[in-house]
């Protein structure tokens, strides 16, 4: 797998061929707390670049999972969903979302390394 | 209006406390282990928590000031005894309610724990009923914790001695490094537990002496999920101006004589709700899978007619599923009823349940 890139709504993404996995990072999980509902997008799904695609809730509130690029749902993961405490415990390897069909990969240009995106979320976190 | 700080402030920063604003002050949501982890200690051991921005009110005076409360406060004043606490609330003419709380009968008069939103609100209307017989006294140099938990009453008693012989809603007065506290037995967990008010200067040193002993410090998360799971209404959500007692069931806190004499403020709805046209009720709310269902998710009937609103839910950590609860029209009251709750335009199957869905004994 590639790299990973983040994206400013705080997810991550790493391409292997032109399926690309994305999750939420590991300061989106620090910072929403204990997990406890995820939803996902359904399969087959076309999802836009910065669109909705899933949602993920603490005990406190819900949020809005987006998809850093656009293209196809090929794959969900539903053990997170089965057990939403599991994306606390690691949010940026066994516990990613979904797969997406990359449309376009240059989507992924704009997108942060680990260390802009780890100076942006210090910067944005209160 | 600034935001206000309680005495514990600089305590809370020092144990890793992330705050939000809630009615007017800067609170501790949570400390480090978060949320569900504070929730199950207060279930399993202790926890301390901070609830200095709660409205402690005296009103001095003797019986004609129990005549004169009871007016307002439709539970049973005359005859309350000192020390002994009752859950009631302030309404509005048409039986709506201003704000919930806790009044105690004390020496001096009665003691009056109010909603910390509500609480200058309530000061205003106590006053304009009482008029200028009898004095009000708001404390800005009192702070209020509450140690909750099966272990609270054995912790407590090696700091404060006797105090484990406290009944359950009933209080007394304590001493703490030469100064006088008082002590209830209450809480808003489901919990056995107490609640402290205490000189200010003295609050951050009487909580060390509880942390020190493995208390842990709970913030304002895991309060609200603790007490959706024991049943208990959060004013502004699921009781305001516009839900009647009766309506909230909390008939139970109205004492029978109280029902049948009325004599208090909104007394008109209440009799009316009491014979036949109450229309809704709230309930406990389970959904079938795990959608979470907040404040003001639509409930819908089986054939899908909107029925009610949600006015609370979250996880709740030690029933272990999704919990919510909320008003639905009277004949879907029923526990085991069939509904469908709406969430993010998506109909979910869910249950109308008992409340509380988690109980424990209190200590009586």
């Amino acid at each position: 797998m590639s790299e990973k890139k983040y994206s400013k709504q705080h997810e991550w993404i790493s391409m292997e061929g032109d399926v690309a996995t994305v999750g939420i990072t590991k300061h989106a999980a620090e910072m929403l707390g204990d997990i406890v509902f995820v939803e996902l997008p359904d399969k087959g799904k076309s999802v836009e670049k910065e669109g909705q695609a899933g949602v993920v809730e603490s005990t406190k509130a819900a949020s809005d999972v987006y998809t850093p690029v656009t293209g196809e749902i090929t794959e969900t993961n539903q053990s997170i969903a089965d057990d939403p405490g599991t994306v606390n415990k690691d949010p940026e390897g066994t516990s990613w979302f979904f797969k997406v069909k990359v449309k376009n990969k240059s989507e992924l240009d704009g997108l942060m390394n680990k260390a802009d995106y780890e100076k942006f979320a210090k910067e944005n976190s209160n | 209006m600034s935001v206000q700080k309680t005495a514990l402030y600089d305590y809370h920063k020092s144990l890793g406390a992330k705050f939000v604003p809630f009615a007017g002050y800067e609170m501790p949501v949570q400390y480090s282990s978060g949320i569900v982890e504070e929730h199950k200690i207060t279930r399993s051991n202790a926890g301390l928590f901070d609830v200095s921005h709660m409205g402690q009110l005296l009103i001095e005076g003797n019986e004609s000031l129990a005549t004169e409360l009871e007016k307002i406060i439709p539970t049973d004043l005359k005859e309350i005894k000192l020390n002994q606490s009752k859950y009631s609330f302030l309404m509005n003419e048409q039986g709506g309610i201003y704000d919930d709380l806790i009044i105690t009968k004390v020496e001096k008069g009665f003691i009056i724990i109010l909603n910390a939103a509500c609480k200058n609100n309530d000061f205003k209307i106590i006053k304009n009923s009482l008029g200028n017989k009898f004095k009000l006294t708001l404390h800005k140099n009192l702070s209020l914790v509450a140690l909750q938990g099966p272990k609270s009453s054995e912790i407590l008693e090696k700091t404060i001695n006797g105090v484990s012989s406290l009944k359950f809603m009933n209080g007394n007065k304590f001493s703490y490094k030469g100064k006088d506290i008082y002590i209830t037995r209450s809480g808003y967990t489901g919990e056995d537990g107490f609640e402290i008010s205490i000189p200010n200067e003295l609050v951050e040193d009487f909580s060390k002496k509880l942390i020190v002993q493995g208390v842990k410090p709970i913030g304002l998360g895991a309060r609200d999920t603790l007490r959706l799971e024991a049943g208990l209404c959060l004013y502004g959500h699921d009781i305001n101006e516009s839900t009647s007692p009766i309506e909230a069931n909390l008939k139970w806190a109205i004492s029978k004589r109280r029902r049948e004499e009325g004599g208090f403020v909104g007394y008109s709805k209440i009799k009316s709700d009491m014979n036949g046209s109450l229309a809704r009720l709230r309930v406990g709310v389970k959904p079938v899978g795990k959608i979470i269902a907040r404040e003001g998710v639509k409930i819908f009937s089986k054939d899908d007619q909107e029925i009610g609103l949600v006015t609370s839910g979250t996880f709740g950590p030690s029933v272990n599923r999704s919990i919510a609860m909320g008003y639905v029209k009277l004949n879907f009251s029923k526990p085991g009823t069939k509904v469908l709750l709406e969430v993010r335009g998506k109909k979910y199957e869910a249950n109308i349940s008992e409340l509380p869905f988690y109980k424990k004994n209190y200590v009586r």
